[in-house]
């Protein structure tokens, strides 16, 4: 039997009910991964040892009482997005070092509810703004994939939800909870070799998730299999009277879904997604998904997502506008840290200056620029009617075909230090990602393969809104079909 | 011709339009669960959503969606189904997220029409722009340490309606009457208790002046006037100070005024370069407020009456004048006050001891008619004692004294002070021989034409019989001996 930190939320799962291992055992075993490895990546800025144990000891007495539900003794890493009661939650920033919350966000209460254990608390980019992990106030997260010719260079795990990605590529956790406000869950599970599920705005409560941008912000599940991803989306989702934006509708079984084949799908290629200056492999590698699926039975049909280049501007304009005003609470006045000055505008001037980073003032500043008078109707206003043309392109696809494949993320994992110079850069990692978020599709990165330097790929299945059954069948059988075996070169027992 | 004010280069008119901030009643604030009631402990009143910590969300509170509703049907002003949230960004302690939860572009509750009464009879329709819910902000307390502000957030997301009114308004006296007016409504409706003391409603008065028949000039805003009679009174200030401007050869510059009461003038409250610019967008934490056609029907049908509705009945049921049956209905505790007093009783004679003594009585005791000196029941009592001429109209208003306070009954203290009205011919007729044989002189004094006398035998005769002769007997009987 392989060791208990290689196990998927499936096996672990089995091996509990046959009482193989006690969920004491299996969370023993992954927080002695995160003691030996988290140095090194710095995936978790907070580790709850004692209050995971009490967790697992608390599923073994369930378990011992026949109890076992969908997550009973699973040990997972919480992005230190949630607020966790009891436990501290940064956000990846200075200006919540000090902030321990008083509750638990409705996200993670139902993976409580659902027996999980939590192992810590996931690094990020500070505030969700990132696509590297560069940015968190708790220091840079390392992917654990090496390139097979430049086995030195610190690969970035990607961002936002960099810490969660490292975590679970690297054994470190069964699974973890992320937020994809552009592509945070997609492209950090590409650079990783994971699964990575957004799913449909409204599907997941946001109520406790430190917010971004409000309308932008789905917080969604990492795993090592579809399978396994679609048993935490299971027990995440949910109807929440708390979050005015969620959706009152029936929660599905996405795990039953995820069996159900591509036969008779039909499953779009949007032109739009394909450029020149796409890597090869990249390119080869839809193709080759597209084949997998047509093998299976689906149809492919040749699509238009016509607004998909206004996608990248819109997104930067939304989102920082929301984030300018989401952001306006942290002033040092009633939590987290605060600078005393010299009188009130100085106490919020040293306290925003020297609590967030230059990525997140330098959003601040975006935001608060479109939305002024006199440029609102220019930048926010124009923003917010094509997002309207984008989400009528998905509109307008979905009513002939069930599916899209993509690819997720227009490169490998970087190195530290690459794509840093120009934020545009590092903006464009978001390219095929954002307009999903934008439209409030659900989405899914799975790994497909793995480019010359040996580093996983991922593939990006789109579906309509509050279909994440078809997006799992889609996503299982690109799984199926790849069989992406290849393992990170840091990792728990490697 | 209307309210003018005579400047140096010729009359200007004023033309003013409000914008109230009432209160909404209700047990919990706008989006989210806390307690709403005055005079709490400082801070006892604060959720986490209230407080804006990371992650919190608004979730509407329906109580305050029908109060504004319900506001709105009272003001007759069209509902709107579909209305928006939006967020108002600006930084201040005691605006916890940093921004205010308000209705911008699309609001509840749309154009509407109040009508108020003026001194000389007159009536004027003011129109209502637009009503919209919006979060109130907490309190500062800048007096309570030496270098420290102190944060009060109680009232921090309570549920406020901004009423905004045209510019239609033309002098202090409409501007008082406007606010008045409104006020009764809101309380009619239960929908804001109309507390200016206390702040649940406060005024924000736009004021400018212009020659007759010009365009509009530039105007001020006058905020946060707490009462009628500084409405009033700021309204007269700003358009006086105005005036001066322009007759200096000045131009008005738009600005937000404070009213200082103490000095009776109006002061800039902040200069340009603070003006914000509240980047207003809409808040995307909120769905659109989406109303059932329905619902709004069935609140329109379980309207109580209404100031309007309850003068018309109170002139039309009770033969009220138009003056009478104002005063009257202003206060809902009034009217009701005056409809237990003149049931199955003289309405006439109800309402001028409503108005009168009853008044009185309420400023002299310093006393309210929700906890009034003399109940409803007792007064009516009291009336009944002078309709079937238990005592006079003077012995009345000596027992309505006695009753006073006491929680009294009036027949008793009639009994007890043994004040009956004396009904017997043969006491009075006594009486009457006393008075004429002790006044012989008046009695040739009247005899030979001096009429007026009449009146002097009356109150000696009254006075002889310690006020509680009969009045029509006494005539008849005096008429009789002296004729």
């Amino acid at each position: 039997m392989s060791q208990l930190t290689d196990l998927t939320i499936v096996q672990a799962r089995d091996g509990l009910r046959a009482k193989d291992f006690t969920a004491e055992d299996l969370t023993l075993a992954h927080l002695s991964a995160i003691e030996a490895l988290n140095p090194r990546l710095n995936a978790f800025i907070t580790v709850s040892h004692s209050q995971a144990l009490d967790q697992a000891r608390a599923a073994d007495k369930a378990l011992a009482a026949g109890e076992q539900l969908a997550l009973t003794g699973i040990p997972l890493a919480i992005k230190d997005l949630f607020c966790t009661a009891g436990v501290r939650t940064t956000a990846g920033s200075k200006i919540l070092e000090p902030f321990v919350p008083p509750y638990e966000s409705s996200v993670t209460a139902n993976l409580l509810r659902d027996g999980a254990v939590f192992l810590g608390k996931a690094n990020l980019d500070e505030f969700a703004m990132g696509s590297s992990n560069m940015t968190s106030a708790y220091g840079p997260v390392e992917n654990p994939w090496k390139r097979r010719q430049d086995a030195n260079a610190v690969l970035v795990p990607g961002g936002s939800s960099g810490g969660s990605a490292a975590a679970v590529a690297a054994r470190l956790a069964m699974g973890a909870t992320g937020t994809d406000t552009g592509g945070s869950i997609r492209q950090p599970a590409s650079f990783c070799g994971l699964v990575g599920v957004k799913p449909s705005y409204g599907r997941c409560s946001r109520w406790g998730v430190v917010a971004f941008a409000s309308s932008l912000d789905h917080p969604g599940p990492f795993a090592r299999t579809v399978r396994d991803g679609a048993i935490l989306l299971g027990s995440m989702a949910g109807h929440d009277p708390k979050d005015s934006t969620s959706a009152d509708v029936p929660v599905p079984d996405y795990e039953a879904a995820c069996a159900r084949g591509v036969k008779g799908l039909r499953i779009g290629v949007p032109a739009e997604y394909r450029s020149d200056d796409m890597p090869g492999e990249i390119e080869a590698l839809w193709r080759q998904g597209l084949d997998w699926l047509r093998a299976a039975g689906a149809e492919i049909v040749d699509v238009s997502l016509p607004h998909t280049k206004y996608g990248l501007a819109t997104y930067y304009i939304v989102a920082p506008a929301e984030a300018s005003s989401n952001l306006a609470r942290y002033d040092g006045v009633r939590f987290g840290s605060r600078r005393d000055g010299e009188d009130l505008r100085d106490l919020y001037e040293r306290t925003r200056a020297e609590g967030f980073g230059p990525e997140v003032r330098r959003r601040i500043m975006i935001g608060t620029y479109v939305l002024s008078a006199g440029y609102y109707d220019a930048y926010y206003l124009r923003a917010q009617k094509i997002r309207a043309l984008i989400l009528k392109d998905f509109t307008d696809v979905f009513a002939h075909v069930d599916a899209l494949l993509t690819p997720t993320a227009p490169s490998a994992a970087f190195a530290q230090g690459e794509n840093m110079d120009d934020p545009i850069k590092m903006y464009l990692n978001d390219v095929f990602t954002v307009p999903a978020n934008l439209a409030g599709v659900p989405a899914i990165s799975v790994p497909a393969g793995l480019d010359a330097n040996g580093l996983p790929l991922g593939l990006q299945v789109i579906g309509k809104v509050f279909d994440e059954e078809t997006v799992f069948a889609v996503a299982a059988e690109v799984e199926r079909a790849a069989g992406f075996t290849a393992l990170p070169s840091i990792r728990a027992g490697g | 011709m209307g309210y003018a004010i005579e400047g140096s280069t010729g009359t200007w008119e004023v033309v003013v339009g409000l914008e109230v901030h009432a209160q909404v009643i209700s047990n919990a604030k706008l989006f989210s669960g806390s307690a709403t009631a005055f005079g709490a402990e400082p801070n006892s009143q604060v959720s986490f959503v209230d407080a804006a910590f990371p992650g919190m969300l608004p979730v509407i509170n329906r109580e305050c969606v029908r109060q504004a509703v319900r506001t709105g049907l009272g003001l007759n002003a069209h509902i709107n189904v579909v209305s928006h949230f939006d967020r108002k960004n600006y930084f201040y302690p005691d605006l916890p997220s940093g921004y205010q939860i308000s209705q911008y572009e699309h609001p509840v509750v749309g154009a509407g029409v109040v009508e108020v009464q003026l001194a000389d009879g007159s009536t004027k329709q003011i129109g209502v722009t637009r009503l919209h819910l919006e979060q109130d902000a907490g309190k500062s307390l800048h007096d309570q340490h030496p270098t420290k502000s102190f944060i009060d957030l109680n009232r921090a997301g309570v549920a406020l309606m901004e009423i905004v009114s045209e510019p239609d308004i033309r002098s202090p006296e409409e501007a008082g009457a406007y606010v008045r007016k409104l006020r009764s409504i809101l309380r009619y409706l239960g929908t804001c208790d109309g507390n200016m003391e206390e702040g649940s409603m406060r005024a924000d008065v736009n004021v400018s002046v212009r020659k007759h028949g010009e365009p509009y000039r530039t105007r001020c805003e006058i905020k946060n006037v707490n009462s009628v009679r500084f409405v009033m009174l700021a309204v007269e200030a700003e358009a006086q100070r105005q005036i001066e401007v322009w007759e200096s050869g000045g131009t008005v510059q738009q600005e937000t005024r404070l009213f200082d009461s103490a000095r009776g003038i109006t002061r800039p409250m902040r200069s340009k370069e603070d003006a914000h610019d509240y980047r207003y967008f809409p808040d995307p934490d909120l769905l659109p407020l989406v109303l059932d056609e329905a619902w709004i029907e069935e609140l329109r049908l379980a309207l109580p009456e209404l100031p309007d509705a309850r003068q018309a009945r109170f002139m039309r049921e009770y033969g009220l004048t138009a003056y009478d049956a104002g005063v009257l209905i202003a206060e809902k505790e009034t009217a009701a006050f005056f409809e237990t007093v003149a049931k199955g009783r003289d309405a006439k004679i109800a309402a001028n001891w409503v108005t009168g003594d009853f008044f009185a009585a309420l400023n002299r005791t310093g006393g309210s008619i929700e906890n009034p000196p003399v109940s409803a029941e007792n007064l009516g009592k009291l009336l009944d004692l002078i309709a079937d001429n238990t005592i006079n109209g003077r012995i009345a208003k000596d027992v309505f004294e006695a009753m006073l306070g006491t929680g009294k009954d009036p027949a008793s203290i009639v009994d007890e002070k043994g004040l009956r009205q004396v009904t017997d011919t043969s006491a009075i007729d006594a009486a009457v021989a006393k008075i004429v044989a002790a006044n012989q002189d008046k009695v040739a004094e009247y005899k030979s034409g001096k009429d007026k006398l009449f009146g002097f035998f009356v109150g000696q005769t009254m006075k002889a019989m310690a006020g509680k002769g009969n009045p029509t007997l006494i005539n008849e009987a005096l008429k009789k001996a002296l004729s």
